[in-house]
């Protein structure tokens, strides 16, 4: 349902229906499967109604002669017990049933609805009572008290409807009751409060008609719930004597031997009836979720990695250093579908990452500049919908874009870990920590259980948990933020892989937390584990990191070593962090932020993605795609031909003598 | 687990005192006089308080309903009016065809239901519209003719199944698993689609959340992910649509019975209302309203045992 906005609050507010009430019949009616429902509906009634003008024959005329036939010229739907007919028979049965129907979804609205809207909209005892009664409810075996009604008021349908309706009615009391609270706190109700209408004008004028769509769905299924029961009442010859659809049915089931075809026309017309009662109530539904949802996103299939592009052989690198080579990025570029359109994300972002190397990825937090997507692409897990649409990722031999599943669950654990940012959702609420981390050793090692869950305490004791044998028998719900984030480190670590991707490890904890966490992976990496940091915080990266990535919009603006870049940041957005930064601002000089926001994915400008924020921009920076040009070798790099400081900017090329391509 | 059966016991009391005060009030509506149907037009007046005497008609409502409670409690509900035996020992002695049913069906729901839910989550396409429309079959063919129908087809036309009847797994295991294969997968398909929905729902939410990408991000498996982390999430719900639709087939076992001709409790409860046998319907109502609560029981066990955060 949807609640006030502050927008809404803003604007001035008309005493009346909201306007999105309005529409809705049009709305069901755009539902052909709705509408043919109702109309068969419809049709049901008129020809029950008409069945004295228009059935072919009397309810109870005998033709002895067509005793138990198949359907004839003389009988249309065929003659059952005695030669009565049998369409004659529906026709005429049908009033039993559909008056039973009216009784039973009368009482049941009548005693539901003002209950509910009374228990929603007051609260308070009755409200208590209302949930009370209706768990007790829940529980009442239904067929049954319609049994004792029965016992009670021999062959008494009425009596055995109203029954049925008074038992049904809390559950619905129950589906208004929370309808109603929903819509008691919007602001034209609160209004109509205001201008000192009465509580009964409020719910009736206001209230209601926003209700009818949750009533209708559930008068639909209640009602489609009482035919079964009525039909199953007759069936049982409990109900009315005379013919109805439920004693057609006891009466082809006394003839199945001679005449099964006598089970057709009756189950035809019950089945048919409840589901088109059905349909209608999930047309009812659907109409009525359009107007407060409006544009549904489309549903996206789930179970899905990457899918492979194109089978690229990987190529032997005989470039210095290329043994050593861990990870190497190129050209990559990832898009979302995002509302329906393919939109690039990451754009063109190429890089090479070496053993027991550690490489930063920066940029401002929570942005779409792509950290995160980037570090999810290298084990080939993007959140659904996203596709890498040109590059490779190629670790140690294996190109992840191209390999397929089989090869990736060797991958991911295994070779590469990744921590993610937010700790605690990470695990699964339902097995404890011991469990989880096991299972991940399990996988990879093939070992015992008991070997496992021993490995996971060491595991646990690796990552400084105080006690980890009991943190292993706890559930991630019981975990404080670090602890679980020093649980997720573990279960990167539990198959020993050789890169450890962390995305934002610190961002949701608190900063003596962080620091620990932090000293970690500085342990990990002196151990020889690769790390690939994404962090906005410049801190962790000059701490940790070797070489480092500035990414905006998309791109790798600036690439060098964390020392470098904060003493020689090349990229004017590079020198907007560093300003707007805390840890290198200068007391009593006010920090600078960056003005305006980060470009959305699909609204990045032609040229340099930067240009709109740029204080430096000039019309050369909005001509065309800006390559990233090498400055002069990095003093702080290790000395591979990767190593240099590259600047995606235009001012480089001109202002800096030398600069070339990368 | 000792804050769960009180809570449980919170439900369970008040819910054995409704259903019997509600049965009994019902039945002290009865129009006529009992003890003057049960002697006949013959019996002189004092004949018949006599015997209102003896059967405690001539005290007050609730002292009635105190005196049956208490012989309730004893075991004692009382005499057939129809065939003199005890009520209680005609519950023992149906009960097993009744609850042997419920879990038969119960098994086949969970099965179909649970599969074609997991699968449709998954592959989506056409086996989510079959959910749909099942679903919706499901709601729509009411038990008894779906019964007649299976009964036509695999007793009456390929005499695959008997027809009717059931025998005790006492006397030949072979033939009672025959003789319940029919009715169970009637009341089994009938209980499945609420289940297929449920399940396909919970899956697809599960698979949404964020210890999935993480969990294959350690390299665990699809299998692993599905049947052991998201399935397990999802089986609250899951289990409790199972317990509603248990409840549900305590109506179903009624008309099923009465198709196949079984002699459980639900046939006795048609029995007995057709022929106004007043103390075998109460009883058959208090066992029923028992089993329900066993079974809401369970239903909290087993989320207990699903979910930690209950356990704690």
């Amino acid at each position: 349902m949807t609640r006030t906005t502050p927008t809404a609050a803003a604007t001035p507010v008309a005493i009346g229906v909201p306007v999105a009430h309005r529409g809705f019949c049009r709305r069901l009616l755009r539902k052909p499967l709705a509408v043919v429902a109702l109309g068969y509906l419809i049709a049901i009634v008129v020809v029950t109604v008409l069945a004295g003008w228009i059935a072919p024959h009397g309810s109870d005329d005998q033709d002895l002669a067509q005793a138990l036939t198949g359907p004839s010229r003389a009988h249309l739907m065929g003659a059952g017990e005695l030669g009565r007919d049998v369409l004659s028979r529906l026709l005429f049965g049908g009033r039993v049933t559909l008056l039973g129907e009216v009784i039973s979804v009368g009482v049941f609205a009548v005693v539901g609805i003002p209950a509910g809207m009374i228990a929603g909209y007051r609260g308070g005892w009755f409200d208590r009572v209302v949930l009370r009664v209706a768990d007790l409810v829940y529980a009442v075996p239904v067929v049954i008290i319609l049994l004792v009604v029965l016992a009670v008021f021999p062959n008494d349908e009425t009596i055995a409807m109203v029954a049925l309706g008074v038992l049904g009615a809390p559950s619905l009391a129950r589906v208004v009751r929370s309808a109603t609270q929903d819509i008691r706190d919007e602001l034209y109700v609160r209004a109509a409060v205001v201008a000192g209408l009465s509580d009964a004008v409020i719910l009736r004028r206001h209230v209601l008609p926003r209700l009818a769509g949750p009533i209708i769905v559930q008068l639909s299924l209640f009602g489609a719930a009482a035919v079964g029961l009525e039909t199953g009442l007759g069936f049982l010859g409990l109900g009315v004597t005379q013919a109805t659809w439920g004693t057609m049915v006891a009466e082809a089931s006394r003839n199945l031997g001679e005449q099964p075809w006598l089970l057709i026309p009756s189950g035809f017309v019950i089945i048919t009836f409840v589901l088109a009662l059905g349909l209608l109530g999930d047309g009812v539904r659907d109409a009525s979720a359009e107007r407060f949802e409006p544009g549904r996103p489309a549903r996206r299939p789930i179970l899905r990695s990457i899918a492979p592009q194109r089978l690229l052989q990987v190529s032997t690198d005989n470039s210095p250093g290329a043994q050593d080579e861990l990870l190497s990025v190129s050209g990559l570029s990832v898009t979302f579908a995002i509302d329906g359109v393919d939109t690039e994300v990451v754009h063109d972002v190429s890089f090479t990452l070496r053993r027991g190397q550690a490489l930063g990825i920066v940029g401002e937090s929570g942005c779409g500049c792509g950290k995160s997507v980037t570090a999810r692409a290298l084990i080939g897990l993007l959140a659904p919908g996203g596709e890498v649409t040109a590059g490779r990722v190629v670790f140690d031999g294996i190109d992840v874009t191209a390999a397929d599943r089989a090869t990736m669950r060797g991958v991911r654990g295994r070779r590469i870990g990744l921590i993610s940012q937010d700790p605690v959702s990470g695990l699964d609420p339902s097995f404890t920590v011991g469990q989880q981390i096991s299972e991940v050793v399990r996988r990879h090692r093939g070992c015992s259980q008991q070997e496992a869950r021993r490995r996971a305490v060491e595991l646990l004791q690796m990552v400084s948990l105080p006690d980890p044998t009991a943190v292993s028998k706890t559930y991630p719900h019981q975990l404080s933020g670090g602890m679980a984030q020093r649980v997720g480190i573990a279960a990167a670590l539990a198959g020993d892989p050789d890169l450890v991707v962390a995305d934002e490890p610190t961002t949701a904890l608190d900063v003596t937390v962080q620091a620990e966490i932090l000293d970690l992976l500085r342990t990990l990496q002196e151990s020889g584990v690769a790390i690939i940091l994404v962090t906005h915080d410049w801190g962790v990266l000059a701490d940790l990191c070797d070489r480092a990535l500035v990414v905006y919009a998309g791109q790798i603006v600036e690439q060098a070593t964390p020392t470098t870049l904060v003493a020689a940041p090349g990229h004017p957005y590079t020198k907007g962090l560093l300003r707007s930064n805390p840890r290198f601002g200068v007391p009593g000089r006010p920090l600078v932020s960056i003005d305006g926001v980060v470009p959305a994915p699909g609204e990045w400008p032609a040229g340099c993605h930067f240009q709109d924020r740029c204080p430096l921009v000039t019309r050369q920076c909005r001509v065309g795609p800006v390559p990233l040009f090498a400055l002069a070798r990095d003093p702080g790099a290790a000395g591979d031909d990767r190593g240099e400081h590259g600047v995606r900017c235009v001012l480089v090329d001109h202002s800096v003598s030398g600069g070339a391509r990368v | 687990m000792r804050t769960l059966l009180g809570r449980w016991l919170l439900t369970a009391v008040p819910l054995v005192f409704c259903v019997t005060a509600l049965t009994f009030v019902l039945t002290s509506l009865v129009p006529g006089d009992a003890a003057r149907s049960i002697l006949g037009i013959s019996a002189t007046p004092e004949q018949v308080s006599a015997l209102n005497n003896q059967l405690g008609l001539d005290r007050s409502m609730p002292a009635q309903y105190g005196r049956w409670l208490l012989d309730a409690v004893r075991g004692d509900l009382g005499t057939s009016i129809t065939s003199g035996v005890p009520v209680s020992q005609e519950l023992a002695e149906r009960i097993g065809v009744t609850l042997s049913l419920i879990l038969g069906a119960l098994v086949v729901a969970t099965v179909i239901g649970v599969g074609l839910g997991v699968y449709s989550a998954v592959r989506g396409g056409w086996s989510a519209r079959a959910v749909d429309v099942i679903s919706l079959l499901g709601l729509a063919v009411p038990t008894f003719w779906l019964g007649l129908v299976l009964l036509t087809i695999f007793a009456v036309r390929w005499q695959v199944f008997p027809a009717t009847g059931y025998t005790a797994f006492g006397d030949s295991p072979v033939q009672w698993f025959e003789s319940l294969v029919l009715p169970v997968v009637t009341l089994g398909l009938a209980g499945s689609a609420p289940v297929a929905k449920q399940t396909r729902s919970g899956v697809l939410s599960e698979l949404g959340r964020d210890y999935v990408p993480a969990l294959r991000s350690r390299g665990i498996t699809e299998r692993s992910i599905l049947l052991r982390h998201v399935l397990r999430n999802a089986g609250g719900p899951i289990v409790t649509v199972l317990g509603l639709m248990v409840i549900g087939l305590l109506g179903g076992t009624v008309l099923a019975e009465t198709v196949f001709v079984m002699p459980g409790l639900g046939s006795l409860a048609v029995t007995a209302t057709s022929s106004h046998d007043i103390p075998t319907i109460q009883g058959v109502a208090l066992v029923f309203t028992i089993v329900v609560l066993l079974v809401n029981l369970a239903i909290e066990m087993l989320h207990a045992w699903l979910n930690p955060k209950v356990r704690s």
